[in-house]
């Protein structure tokens, strides 16, 4: 089986759906001879022609918009904005076009879409680049919000996104686009949206992650294993809408222990809505409180702060100790 | 390639109903159908207006004085075409097949049930401008698919200040997408006049700024609309590619049951106006031809009142079939686990306040 990176396995899934549903077109900024400022649709406008893959002008919201009128009429759209921060400038046809006009049709046209963008800290980018911008969009009732933290799930979950009748917002961690390879099957597969995924087994603790957090999380387990002897389980969350409660229930009630680890500012975000599910279905099982290692209630910084605001190994590994105390 | 701006009105029947250019060339059945059609936009937006007084109905944006601009933008299209509007456009709806009590559901509160791509109609958008990137995607959906269909864009002049109108006309322009934008200039946008929207001379002069041309026609003028929307549309359908059309109205009404139009409009203006009621130039017009008199209209308004009547008591009758379980299965397509447990304890809830 290939080893490929996560930039090649989205790469693949795109070419693959591409391949197998004329209805499928890509299309962004720099998306088609540049091949994607990442190069994830490289080689696609080469191999699947101008007429399918594309590049637009500069204009986000019409890229959605025009994305949920090709959905209207049947088509598959997957387009891509360059920078998750860019989304901004196309928030409302995303929350309240693409993710409303199934209600607003009377359930009678579907948005089958999904929405590419990179995001993520750590590989300092230029202002507004790297915003998490994941929690907003948890409230576009209608969307589902799907993050990847391998390059087996992106590839797998990319293509259930492409698949599936509802939009998607699908969230790349620029940090993991190259960060490490995995055997990924070469032909279709789909991994299910809405299902969280235990990354690492454990017994003590359950800390809950997602995107570039879950490899910073086993990373942190590995730590407290070694010093402390504790079994330290970590679960991948994989789709941030909807959220997978029933993973985090199992996992926290077999755990008794639990922390959530996010890359994005604290109040109102994916681990304050993590906690309120603890909270409603397994308060019982807990010895502890649930803490969250979050980024602080600020905007994302300019590059030379990023390493400091970002949960670290070390902040991790602290609140996984604090939480297994007696 | 490079279009010249417009520099005037285009008109062919005059408020005095004469003809000062060439009419399409419509059957005489076809004319008393457009004739029949903006009564019927009327006596529905009145009817509407006086349902909602009387709290029968939710808040409705009256379209009376923009008959003509309605009726001429929808009757060109051909079958595979789409509509794509914003929400004073009830006459183009009923035209393409949406029926009365879809509206009613609609501005009545209710979640509407018979839209649906087989209608080629997009719901009605009431974020201004939302609506032109999607008409745009279709466009180009329909270039994708090397089809020889079209879409029609309608947009209010207020909205025509709106990011999402200008990326669409540049997306439309750059991509030659078969797109029809018709602007209906009803020259106020609630309360602000449409000189504070833009310092051009016409909103069609984005038209040639944006690679497509750009027309102004008098709205009030069913020929006129007509003729420039039917030209655009086989441009488009030639793959000759997009274009934008000003048609210069008056909104005689309030922008919604919500407000009150003197409060903010000169009202020497309506008066002003009066005289140049689409309704009346064109009846004028028939009544010249002989295609009508005053037992032919009354047969029409009869029949059109009857028609309404009809569609009103269905509306009211159906009102209490819409339950909360439909809201929860319309979120989507999969109702997830949390979402279903939402929807049981919300029927729990209700059951127990009853």
């Amino acid at each position: 089986m290939p080893k490929w990176t996560m930039v090649k396995a989205i790469n693949n899934a795109l070419d693959l759906k591409l391949a197998q549903d004329p209805n499928v077109l890509i299309f962004g900024e720099d998306v088609g001879k540049n091949g994607g400022v990442f190069r994830v649709t490289d080689g696609l406008q080469a191999k699947f022609g101008e007429e399918r893959v594309f590049d637009t002008p500069l204009a986000e919201s019409a890229i959605i918009g025009s994305a949920v009128g090709m959905a209207t009429y049947g088509l598959r759209p997957v387009p891509e904005i360059q920078f998750a921060g860019f989304t901004y400038l196309a928030f409302h046809q995303i929350v309240a076009q693409a993710a409303r006009l199934h209600f607003r049709s009377g359930g009678t046209i579907d948005m089958a879409m999904v929405i590419r963008a990179p995001f993520g800290g750590g590989v300092r980018t230029p202002e507004l680049h790297a915003d998490s911008v994941e929690a907003l969009y948890m409230q576009a009732q209608g969307l589902k919000v799907v993050i990847p933290a391998t390059p087996y799930d992106a590839k797998g979950l990319l293509i259930a996104a492409i698949e599936d009748p509802d939009p998607v917002l699908f969230l790349e961690h620029m940090k993991l686009y190259r960060s490490f390879r995995q055997e990924v099957p070469a032909e279709h597969y789909t991994v299910p949206i809405g299902k969280a995924a235990i990354a690492r087994e454990g017994s003590d603790i359950s800390v809950i992650a997602y995107g570039a957090m879950v490899q910073a999380s086993v990373k942190a387990a590995e730590m407290v294993e070694q010093k402390l002897g504790a079994s330290v389980e970590v679960l991948d969350l994989r789709t941030i809408a909807p959220l997978d409660e029933e993973a985090i229930v199992n996992s926290v009630s077999k755990t008794g222990r639990a922390i959530v680890v996010q890359e994005g500012p604290r109040a109102g975000g994916v681990a304050a809505e993590v906690i309120a599910v603890i909270n409603e279905q397994a308060l019982y099982s807990l010895y502890k409180p649930v803490l969250r290692v979050t980024s602080p209630d600020g905007p994302y910084p300019f590059t030379v702060m990023e390493d400091d605001i970002l949960p670290s190994l070390d902040r991790i590994a602290a609140a996984i100790e604090t939480t297994l105390e007696p | 390639m490079t279009f010249s701006l417009p520099t005037s009105i285009t008109q062919i029947l005059t408020p005095d109903g004469k003809l000062v250019g060439d009419p399409p060339e419509l059957p005489p059945e076809q004319l008393l159908e457009f004739y029949r059609w903006m009564v019927l936009g009327r006596i529905f937006s009145n009817r509407m207006v006086a349902l909602q007084r009387q709290g029968r109905m939710g808040t409705f944006a009256p379209l009376n004085g923009q008959e003509a601009a309605s009726v001429g933008l929808a009757a060109p299209m051909q079958d595979g075409d789409w509509l794509v509007g914003g929400y004073r456009e009830a006459i183009s709806f009923f035209m393409r097949g949406i029926p009365m009590v879809t509206l009613m559901e609609q501005w009545g509160g209710y979640i509407p049930i018979s839209y649906s791509p087989a209608t080629k109609v997009m719901p009605i958008q009431v974020v201004l401008a939302s609506q032109m990137p999607h008409a745009v995607g279709i466009a180009m959906a329909m270039q994708y698919k090397k089809e020889r269909n079209a879409v029609v864009a309608v947009i209010g002049d207020g909205a025509t200040s709106e990011g999402d109108f200008n990326e669409a006309l540049n997306f439309a322009g750059t991509f030659k997408a078969p797109l029809v934008t018709v602007v209906q200039n009803n020259g106020w946008a609630i309360s602000v006049p449409r000189e504070k929207q833009t310092a051009a001379e016409y909103i069609a002069h984005r038209g040639p700024a944006f690679g497509m041309p750009g027309y102004v026609v008098d709205g009030n003028d069913v020929f006129a609309v007509y003729s420039a929307v039917e030209q655009c549309l086989e441009r488009a359908r030639n793959g000759e590619g997009p274009s934008i059309i000003e048609v210069i109205t008056y909104r005689m009404g309030a922008h919604t049951t919500a407000d009150d139009p003197t409060k903010y409009r000169p009202s020497d203006e309506l008066a002003e106006w009066k005289p140049k009621d689409p309704i009346t130039r064109y009846t004028s017009y028939l009544r010249t031809l002989g295609l009508l008199d005053d037992a032919k209209a009354a047969d029409i308004e009869a029949e059109v009142r009857a028609e309404l009547q009809i569609a009103v008591e269905r509306y009211e009758a159906e009102r209490p079939a819409q339950r909360v379980e439909k809201y929860f299965d319309l979120v989507y397509n999969d109702t997830p686990p949390q979402l279903a447990r939402q929807r049981d304890e919300l029927i729990r809830a209700l059951n127990r306040e009853q």
